[in-house]
C-alpha cells in the first residue's frame, strides 16, 4: 500500500490523465446520444494530448523559447535543463488539429443523420431502420 | 530525380489534390485528367522505386535534409516497395474504372470527390513509405478522414450512420496507436523506427514496453477489421457508394496488415514479438475464429455487397494468422496474400460496381439471369470468386498453399482446418451466386423484356479494367514463385524460424 | 452496452496504469524523453535555424513534413464537410422579410419576388433573433483589431508563442464573430464561398510548393537550404524565411477552412441562414 501511494504521488499526472481518458472512452462506448458520444471522443483525445504534453515537463524549467539569443556562437550559456522538452508540444499541435478535424467531420455527419431521422438517439434510429 | 522517388510518389498526388480542388471551382472538366496524371505518376515512381530496391537494397530518404532521429526519414525496403506498387496501381485502375459511375452519381461535386480520392491514396502511400511512427499516425488520420467522407456519400438513410460508427471506432483505434507510441516515447525518447528498435532491447522486459505493444497492436487490429473488432466494417463498406467502396475495401485493411508486419519487423523486433511475449498461439486461435465467423456470417447475407465485406473479414483472419504462425512459410503466405487479396477484392468490387451501374438493387434475387445480360462482368466476377476459393492457377491458391504449409510446419492444425473450412464455405457462397445468375430465368426488373437488346453490358471504360484485373489474377498466380523468392523471402528478418 | 463499455474501460485503464510503474519520475530531467533527441533541438535551434522559439523551429523545419500533412488534414476536413452537407438547389422554402419603415413581417412563399437587399424590405432569418445594437456596434469595432492581432501572432511566431495555426484560427474567428453578431449572409458577402475554397487550397499549396521548390533547387524535399540559392540569405536565415513562408501558407489555409466548416455546419449546407 505504501509503495502504491508512493507511485501515485510520484506520477500523479499520468494517473490523472489516464482516468480522464477512461471517462471519455466510456462515454464514447456506452452513451446513447450521438452528441454525447462526440463529446466523449473529444474528452478522450484531449486527455491524450494532456498526457503527452506532461511528458515534456522538467522541474524548474521554463518554456522552450531561448532567452539570450544572439549571444554569439560557440560557448553560450544555454543549458538544456533550463528549458522544457519542446518535442511533445510539437506532436500535440498536430494531434489538436487532427482532433478538431475529426470533430468537424463527425458533426457534419450528425447533422446529416438528424436531417434524415429528426432524432439523435441511437436506439431510436436503429428502431426506425429495422422497421423499414 | 530518381533519388527523389520516395517523396515524389507522395507529394505529386498531394499537390495535384490541391490543384484539383481549386479547379473544381473554376473549370470542372480538368479534374479527372489531372487525377489520372497524378496517380499515374505515383505508379511510375512506385515501380521505379521497387526496381531500385531490388538492385541496390533498402533506400533511405531524409526529409528536410535532417538526419534521423532529429528529422523524419523514409525507408523503403522490399516489403514497402511491393505494397506501394499494389496501392498505387489499385487506386489508379479504380479511378479509371469508376469515372462513369462518379459522373452519374455526383455530377456537381465531382471535383471535390476526386480531391478526397487522391488524398486517400496519398495517405495510404504515405503510411507505407514512412519510417517514423508519428508520421504514420498523421497519415493514418488523413486516410481515415477522407475515407469517412467518401463512405458517407452513399444512400442518405444508411451511409451517414455507418460512417459515424466508423468514425467512433476508427478514432478509438488511432488513439490507441497514439497512446502506444506515446509509451514508447516515454521509454526511449525517440520517434524513428530504426532508432526505437536499437533502444528497446535493454528494456524488453519492462511493463511499459509490453503495454505499448498491446495498445499499438489493438489499435492496428481495430483499423484492420479483425474479428471481434470488425463491427464497423460490414456496414461501412456495403453502404458506401460504389466508387468509394471499390477504392477503400481492397486497400485500407491491407495497409493496416502491412503496418502490423512493419511494427513486428522493424520496431518491436521479432525477438520481442515471438520470443519474449508468448501470445502467438493465442493470436492464431483468434485468427481461426475470425476466419470461421467471417465465412459463416458471409453465408447468412442476402446482399451481395455485404457478403463480400464478410469475406474481407475472413481474409484478414488469414493474414493475421499467417503472420503470427512465426515461421518463414507463414509469413511469406501472409505477405503474398496482401498482394493477392488486394487484387481479388478489387476484381470483385469492380464487378459489383458494374452490376450496380445497370441494375437497381443488389439483393441476391435481383441477380437472376445476369449471365445473359452482362456476360463479361460475370466472367470477371467468377474469376474473382475462383481466386477467393483458391483454385489454381489464380493467385488465391498459391497464398493459401503457403499459409497451409506454414500451419503444418508450425503444428497449428486448427489454423489449417479453418483455412480448408473457409474454402468450402466460399465454394458454397460463390456457386450459389453463379447458380442464381446463370440458371434462373431473367426478371423483368432488368428492363429489357424482349429478345432484342438482352445484352446490356456496362460501358467499355468499366469493362476493360475489370478484365485487366481478372487477367492479372492469373498472371500473378503463375509468377507467385518468382515473387516470393525475389521479393518476400529476402525481406524476412532473421528472428523468424 | 454499458456493461461491455465498463469492462473495456476498466481493462484498458488497469493496463495503462500498470505500465506507469516503469516510467521515470514526473519532471525528471534525466528521463530518456528529455535526454535523447530533444537537447539537440534546444542547443542548435539558434545556430541552425536562427529562430529562438524551439517549438516553431521543430514544427516548421525539423519535423516540417508532419506539419504539411497536418495542414492537409484540416484541408481534408473542410472538403469533407463541404461534400457531405452542401446543397446547391434551392428548395421552395418560405422567406421572411421585414418592411423597414413599419416593422411588419412578411412571409413570401416560393420564388424570389423581393430581392435580398432593397430599400424597403430586409431579409430576416427564420428563427427570430432580437436586434441588438450593442453587439453589432462592438463587434464592428473589434473585428479589425482581432485581425491585426492574428497577423501579429503569425509574424511573431519566431520569437514568442504563436505561429501559423494559432494566427489562422484567430483570423477565422473574426469572420465567425461577424457571422454571429450580424447574420450569416453579411459574413458571406464579405467572404464568398468561391474565394474561400480557392484560399484553402492555396494555403496548403504554398506549403507543399515551397517544399517542391527546395527539391528543384537541389536539396531534399522541404530542405530550406535550397532557398539560399535564389535569395540573398545565408544558410540559417534561409531556414528562418522558409519557416515564415510555410507558416503563411498554414495561416491562409487554416483561416479559410475554419470559416468554411462553420458556415457549412451552421447553415446545414444551404449557405443562407444559420445561428
Amino acid at each position: 500500500m505504501e509503495a502504491l501511494i508512493h507511485q501515485i504521488v510520484a506520477k500523479y499526472n499520468y494517473w490523472l490523465y489516464i482516468i480522464l481518458m477512461m471517462i471519455g472512452l466510456y462515454a464514447m462506448i456506452a452513451k446513447n446520444n450521438l452528441i454525447k458520444k462526440l463529446v466523449g471522443m473529444n474528452i478522450f483525445q484531449t486527455a491524450i494530448i494532456l498526457f503527452y504534453v506532461s511528458i515534456g515537463v522538467k522541474k524548474g524549467a521554463t518554456i522552450p523559447i531561448l532567452e539570450e539569443h544572439g549571444a554569439g556562437m560557440g560557448e553560450h550559456a544555454v543549458r538544456v535543463a533550463d528549458y522544457i522538452n519542446p518535442l511533445p508540444h510539437v506532436l500535440m499541435l498536430t494531434a489538436i488539429v487532427v482532433s478538431v478535424s475529426t470533430f468537424g467531420v463527425a458533426l457534419a455527419l450528425a447533422v446529416k443523420i438528424y436531417q434524415q431521422y429528426k432524432t439523435l438517439e441511437e436506439d431510436e434510429i436503429l428502431m426506425r431502420l429495422r422497421e423499414k | 530525380m530518381s533519388q527523389h522517388y520516395p517523396v515524389l510518389l507522395v507529394t505529386v498526388p498531394l499537390l495535384s489534390a490541391f490543384i484539383i480542388s481549386g479547379l473544381s471551382w473554376v473549370k470542372k472538366s480538368l479534374c479527372y485528367p489531372l487525377a489520372l496524371l497524378a496517380l499515374g505518376t505515383s505508379v511510375f515512381c512506385a515501380i521505379g522505386l521497387l526496381l531500385r530496391v531490388l538492385d541496390a537494397g533498402a533506400v533511405e530518404y531524409h526529409l528536410g535534409g535532417w538526419v534521423p532521429p532529429w528529422g523524419i526519414a523514409y525507408r523503403v525496403d522490399l516489403l514497402n516497395g511491393l505494397v506501394l506498387v499494389v496501392v498505387s496501381s489499385v487506386a489508379f485502375v479504380n479511378l479509371f474504372a469508376t469515372h462513369k459511375t462518379v459522373q452519374k452519381d455526383f455530377p456537381e461535386k465531382m471535383g471535390i470527390f476526386y480531391t478526397l480520392y487522391v488524398l486517400f491514396a496519398t495517405g495510404l502511400m504515405g503510411i507505407t513509405v514512412t519510417g517514423d511512427v508519428f508520421n504514420l499516425y498523421v497519415l493514418l488520420e488523413i486516410a481515415s478522414l477522407t475515407a469517412y467522407a467518401l463512405i458517407a456519400l452513399g444512400k442518405p438513410d444508411r451511409a451517414p450512420l455507418a460512417s459515424l460508427n466508423y468514425v467512433f471506432i476508427g478514432t478509438i483505434g488511432a488513439c490507441f496507436y497514439l497512446l502506444g507510441i506515446g509509451y514508447l516515447y516515454i521509454m526511449t525518447g525517440s520517434l524513428n523506427m530504426a532508432d526505437i528498435a536499437s533502444l528497446l532491447p535493454p528494456i524488453y522486459h519492462s511493463k511499459a514496453v509490453l503495454v505499448a505493444f498491446i495498445f499499438c497492436m489493438v489499435g492496428v487490429l481495430i483499423k484492420m477489421g479483425f474479428f471481434p473488432l470488425h463491427v464497423w466494417l460490414p456496414n461501412a463498406y456495403s453502404c458506401a457508394p460504389e466508387p468509394s467502396s471499390s477504392l477503400i475495401a481492397p486497400l485500407m485493411t491491407k495497409v493496416m496488415v502491412y503496418v502490423m508486419i512493419r511494427l513486428i519487423f522493424s520496431v518491436f523486433l521479432p525477438d520481442f514479438s515471438f520470443h519474449v511475449l508468448h501470445i502467438d498461439h493465442a493470436l492464431v486461435w483468434l485468427a481461426c475464429l475470425a476466419i470461421i465467423m467471417g465465412s459463416l456470417l458471409a453465408l447468412a447475407q442476402k446482399n451481395i455487397k455485404r457478403t463480400l465485406t464478410y469475406i474481407i473479414v475472413s481474409e484478414i483472419g488469414y493474414m493475421v494468422g499467417g503472420v503470427w504462425l512465426g515461421n518463414r512459410l507463414g509469413m511469406s503466405g501472409a505477405i503474398l496474400h496482401i498482394l493477392n487479396d488486394a487484387i481479388m477484392t478489387l476484381c470483385l468490387f469492380l464487378a459489383v460496381g458494374n452490376i450496380a451501374y445497370r441494375l437497381k438493387g443488389l439483393e441476391l434475387q435481383d441477380l437472376k439471369g445476369l449471365f445473359r445480360k452482362m456476360p463479361v462482368t460475370m466472367a470477371g466476377f467468377v474469376a474473382g470468386g475462383l481466386s477467393v476459393i483458391g483454385i489454381p492457377p489464380t493467385c488465391g491458391f498459391f497464398s493459401k498453399w503457403y499459409l497451409i504449409s506454414g500451419a503444418i510446419q508450425a503444428g497449428q492444425y486448427g489454423f489449417m482446418a479453418a483455412l480448408l473450412f473457409s474454402s468450402l464455405v466460399n465454394v458454397v457462397l460463390f456457386f450459389r451466386i453463379i447458380e442464381i445468375a446463370y440458371f434462373e430465368p431473367m426478371e423483368s426488373l432488368h428492363g429489357a423484356a424482349s429478345g432484342h437488346g438482352i445484352r446490356q453490358e456496362a460501358p467499355l471504360s468499366m469493362l476493360v479494367p475489370l478484365l485487366f484485373v481478372a487477367i492479372s489474377l492469373v498472371v500473378v498466380g503463375i509468377y507467385s514463385g518468382t515473387i516470393v523468392n525475389h521479393l518476400i523471402i529476402p525481406v524476412l528478418p532473421k528472428g523468424i524460424g | 452496452m454499458k456493461r461491455i463499455g465498463l469492462l473495456i474501460v476498466c481493462l484498458s485503464g488497469a493496463l495503462l496504469l500498470y505500465a506507469t510503474q516503469d516510467f521515470p519520475r514526473w519532471g525528471n530531467p534525466e528521463s530518456p524523453a528529455s535526454t535523447h533527441v530533444s537537447p539537440h533541438y534546444i542547443l542548435k535551434t539558434m545556430e541552425e535555424t536562427d529562430v529562438p522559439n524551439a517549438v516553431t523551429s521543430i514544427l516548421a523545419d525539423y519535423r516540417g513534413y508532419d506539419t504539411m500533412f497536418e495542414t492537409t488534414v484540416i484541408f481534408a476536413a473542410g472538403m469533407s464537410c463541404f461534400i457531405l452537407l452542401r446543397v446547391f438547389k434551392r428548395k421552395d422554402e418560405d422567406r421572411y422579410y421585414r418592411h423597414i419603415s413599419t416593422g411588419i413581417t412578411l412571409r413570401v412563399k416560393g420564388e424570389k419576388a423581393i430581392p435580398d437587399r432593397s430599400n424597403e424590405f430586409e431579409r430576416i432569418d427564420t428563427m427570430w433573433t432580437p436586434y441588438d445594437l450593442i453587439i453589432k456596434t462592438v463587434s464592428r469595432f473589434l473585428v479589425p483589431f482581432i485581425q491585426i492581432f492574428a497577423l501579429y501572432v503569425l509574424a511573431h511566431g519566431h520569437e514568442s508563442p504563436g505561429g501559423g495555426f494559432q494566427g489562422g484560427v484567430i483570423f477565422g474567428a473574426s469572420f465567425i464573430v461577424l457571422a454571429i453578431a450580424f447574420d450569416l449572409r453579411t459574413a458571406l458577402r464579405r467572404f464568398k464561398e468561391t474565394i474561400n475554397g480557392l484560399l484553402s487550397a492555396l494555403g496548403v499549396f504554398i506549403y507543399a510548393g515551397i517544399g517542391a521548390l527546395c527539391l528543384l533547387l537541389g536539396g531534399n524535399f522541404l530542405d530550406y537550404k535550397g532557398l539560399a540559392v535564389i535569395f540573398p540569405f545565408d544558410q540559417a536565415e534561409a531556414r528562418a524565411y522558409g519557416i515564415l513562408g510555410v507558416e503563411i501558407g498554414v495561416f491562409i489555409a487554416v483561416m479559410a477552412v475554419m470559416v468554411s466548416i462553420y458556415v457549412t455546419i451552421a447553415s446545414e449546407g444551404r449557405h443562407d441562414e444559420g445561428l
